[in-house]
């Protein structure tokens, strides 16, 4: 009767956890993919052609459903997905979010041997997509997409599949920028060389002129292309009346430019112009390094993802699919079993049992009866149901959460600590220049413009912004290695100053999989089992409900035989059930002239029900929510060194007792939230100066979510809808969240050690400058020695707090 | 030493050529993916004709 724990499947073929639910009878496997690939090498040694046949025999078959995918047929719908489309051929591209191995490549990839029609499919690993050609009058649309959901990838449609394709094109565009700068910089480099060499010029004018010339043609892409990220920031924050961080070096780059101009039309030097090409090369790997993020994941959902395209409508006693965004107030529908109700309706026809777990946070499914009102974000369990629409999409309960403020405008952008730091190294620069320059008016004017760009140019604050990118870029990258996807790299500052941090219960700290039931005692019979259930189903109480949908007793049918049910509030309740008294409820309440004992305290195992049938006490059942892993452990140390832990659940009470003892007095619980008072919560932290983080993972939550200084979702697969937010965790990390905020206290500290240093370097520098001695060779060794011994300084460091936080 | 002059803008002409491959790399999406290529290059596969078909099943 034991659950058995998911990490104790392993998939036999790639390794990987898995659930165990697709297995071949002796061995389990993370995916369709993978068996087939076990099956085939395992019966041929070799994978080959005649065995490829074999799964072109593979028919839908089970609990699957065939129509569920039919409204991509909608030559409406369907015009949004395809990608190009003629007489023969079809190309489209789905999201498929089960794709996580390499035989998961290897089954998509030759889908046309399973069905003919299919001419080529492509898998982009990255972002978990499949372009498909087939041919076009061979093969449905939704034919495809239901193949693709029988091997094991259901296709993920939403609204949002046309949104990626820009994001793309500006990170080609960032990495064609590091190229050319790249090419340039050591072009250059490798033309001043022989100029570093030779102390007073060389000594051929012509070689000199032509090197010069050359560095200079290769310096004009720097400038007007790989730089021109840097001038727009500079001017849009110039704009704003705000000397942002990207200001003085853009500057920098400016003046550098203008004298190695100046120097070379006038041959009066060689200018600066392998310094400036390093820099913004350097600058725009940093830049790079951070924007790397993963592909996969998306922080930006919102309702629309959650909710299916389209849904089966019935008019005039016929069946078309609607797009869910031009259903109307009277129209009929049919929700089936595991779908989501679209928008507020009226239940019409049949039997409603409602998951609202993800919308509320309730974790058990409410049964409606017909008439009443069943709310958008329900999925319903069970069979099919019709519904008649109230109110549509936009307005309905659950998506009115997203008129709120919140919504409305983008998180406000509190300046990172590296802004006002840059602000007051400017303003320093500025005055060792300004005094550099009234000393040489006073001894050396012809000295005076070239201390002043000698000092702009050697010092700019690269090292500054270098320092913040390459900490901020690596500590992203060894989130993404733990697990936890960050939306960009400033949400690290915040999360390390955060003083509090609210979790949600239902899915996150709980895990998904519902609740555990465990039988201690007298083993009953099947009919005893039955009636047992019967009196279960009889009671609104949360336990009782649990109880009664018990999946070792899904078989049992209950019986009508029922008299004299009574239900004591506190206590429990009896029923004449076939000629025995049931009693189901407390200890003192069921078992009152029992003689057992339990020995073990109630308390630490979860909420019990006892049971005794015609008086005789016969056993307890013990109820837990399965909490994920470590999670308290976890909390417990988030308590000791780091923050305030609040507790908000959309459930109810019943498990108070165990939280309370799990957690600590000192931690604040509240049951029975509803979305908006997780917001409020949230803004009353912050209306007392507490920087907050929330960890949710429900629509629920998204509003919180939304609220906090930092919203981190917690999903069990990354695939999963998962609401707007700042960070994406996966659930088996939350046992390291200790960790993975002490990590991003750490950046702060990694990034001002490796500011310290970086003042030294300019300080050697303005040495130079201000005597009006900079010559290229000192910029040109000073400049990549800083640069990159500042990337290996934050880099070690980072990895250095990794470890001892015991991450990845 | 004018010799070095031409060297220099030869060289120049075969770095820009390695340049306008990696610009044309990166239009063809060569860094969009970078696990499924080194997964599908062990697939060793020919795509089934009749032939084959007929040569195993004589």
């Amino acid at each position: 009767m034991i659950v058995k724990a998911y990490s104790d499947y392993v998939c036999i073929h790639c390794g990987e956890s898995c659930n165990g639910k697709i297995n071949n009878g002796m061995y389990s496997f993370c995916c369709e993919g993978c068996m087939q690939v076990y099956l085939l090498i395992s019966e041929t040694d070799v994978c080959d052609v005649e065995q490829m046949q074999k799964l072109a025999g593979i028919r839908p078959k089970g609990r699957f459903v065939q129509d569920k995918w039919n409204y991509l047929d909608e030559p409406t719908i369907a015009r949004k997905l395809v990608n190009y489309q003629d007489s023969k051929h079809t190309h489209i591209q789905f999201s498929l979010p089960q794709m996580h191995c390499s035989s998961c490549i290897w089954l998509l990839e030759h889908l046309g041997r399973i069905n003919g029609a299919v001419v080529s499919s492509k898998v982009d690993f990255d972002k978990k997509e499949i372009v498909v050609v087939y041919g076009t009058d061979k093969l449905k649309l939704s034919e495809l997409a239901a193949l693709l959901d029988y091997i094991g990838y259901p296709p993920a449609v939403s609204y949002k599949d046309n949104e990626k394709k820009e994001t793309q094109q500006s990170n080609r565009n960032e990495i064609i920028r590091i190229g050319v700068a790249g090419f340039c910089f050591s072009n250059i480099m490798m033309l001043s060389f022989p100029d570093y060499l030779a102390s007073d010029g060389l000594d051929e004018k012509l070689l000199e002129h032509v090197f010069s010339y050359l560095s200079l043609g290769l310096a004009i892409p720097v400038f007007f292309y790989a730089a021109s990220p840097f001038f727009i920031q500079a001017w849009k924050g110039l704009r704003q009346k705000w000397l942002n961080i990207d200001s003085p070096i853009a500057f920098a780059i400016l003046v550098t430019f203008l004298r190695s101009i100046y120097e070379i039309t006038t041959d009066s030097g060689t200018g600066y112009l392998d310094s400036m090409s390093g820099i913004v090369f350097f600058m725009l790997v940093g830049r790079w390094f951070q924007l790397k993020t993963q592909n996969a994941v998306s922080f930006e959902r919102d309702y629309k993802s959650y909710f299916p395209m389209s849904t089966l409508v019935i008019k005039d006693g016929m069946r078309q699919y609607k797009t869910i965004d031009k259903l109307d107030k009277g129209d009929q529908i049919l929700v089936r079993n595991q779908e989501l109700i679209p928008a507020d309706s009226i239940l019409k026809k049949g039997q409603a049992l409602i998951d609202y777990s993800f919308v509320t946070g309730e974790n058990e499914p409410v049964p409606a009866v017909q008439g009443s009102l069943v709310y958008a974000g329900g999925k319903q369990l069970g069979t099919g149901i019709e519904l008649e629409v109230v109110r549509t999409v936009s307005t309905s309960h659950l998506t009115r959460l997203w008129n709120n403020d919140v919504f409305q405008h983008n998180k406000n952008k509190e300046e990172s600590f590296i802004h006002p730091w840059s602000y007051y190294f400017s303003i320093g620069l500025f005055s060792v220049a300004i005094i550099a320059a009234i000393y040489w008016q006073m001894h050396d004017p012809t000295k005076t413009w070239k201390a002043i760009t000698s000092v702009l140019i050697v010092a700019c604050p690269c090292s500054l912004l270098l320092s913040a990118t390459f900490t901020f870029g690596n500590l992203m990258r060894i989130f993404g290695r733990n697990d936890m996807y960050l939306k960009n790299a400033n949400v690290i500052e915040k999360m390390g100053d955060a003083d509090v941090v609210v979790f949600d219960k239902t899915g996150t700290l709980t895990s998904s999989s519902g609740s555990a039931i465990q039988y201690e005692g007298e083993v009953l019979t099947e009919e005893e089992m039955l009636k047992v259930k019967t009196i279960a189903l009889q009671s609104n109480h949360p336990l009782s409900k649990i109880l009664s949908s018990w999946s070792e007793w899904d078989s049992l049918k209950e019986t009508d035989d029922i008299h004299g049910f009574k239900e004591i509030p506190g206590k429990g309740m009896e029923a004449n059930i076939g000629g025995s008294i049931i009693k189901l409820g407390n200890h003192g309440y069921t078992w009152e002239e029992s003689l057992i004992e339990y020995t073990k305290g109630e308390s630490d195992e979860g909420a019990v029900i006892y049971v005794s049938i015609d008086g005789k006490a016969k056993g307890r059942f013990i109820l837990q929510q399965k909490y994920r892993e470590g999670v308290f452990e976890a909390i417990y140390q988030i308590k000791r060194s780091i923050a305030a832990i609040h507790v908000l659940s959309g459930d109810n009470s019943w498990e108070e007792g165990y939280l309370r003892h799990r957690l600590g007095n000192d931690t604040i619980l509240k049951f029975g939230q509803s979305p908006q008072e997780k917001l409020e919560h949230i803004q009353s932290l912050q209306k007392n100066g507490h920087k907050v983080i929330m960890i949710g993972d429900g629509l629920n939550d998204a509003g919180a979510l939304q609220q906090s200084n930092v919203g981190i979702s917690v999903t069990d697969l990354s695939n999963h809808f998962t609401p707007a937010c700042d960070a994406i965790l996966s659930g088996k990390q939350m046992s390291k969240l200790d960790g993975l905020f002490n990590l991003s206290k750490a950046g702060k500290a990694i990034v001002a050690a490796s500011f310290a240093l970086s003042i030294v370097y300019n300080i050697v520098g303005l040495s130079f400058a201000t005597k009006a001695l900079l010559s290229p060779l000192v910029a040109a060794i000073l400049m990549p020695v800083s640069s990159i011994s500042i990337i290996l300084l934050v880099t070690l460091l980072g990895n250095l707090v990794a470890r001892r936080e015991a991450l990845k | 030493m004018s010799v070095i002059i031409i060297l220099i803008i030869a060289s120049l002409f075969v770095a820009s050529g390695f340049l306008f491959a990696f610009i044309w790399s990166v239009y063809k999406g060569q860094y969009e993916d970078d696990i499924s290529p080194s997964v599908r290059m062990l697939f060793d596969d020919t795509p089934p004709s009749d032939s084959t078909l007929n040569s195993q099943n004589p």
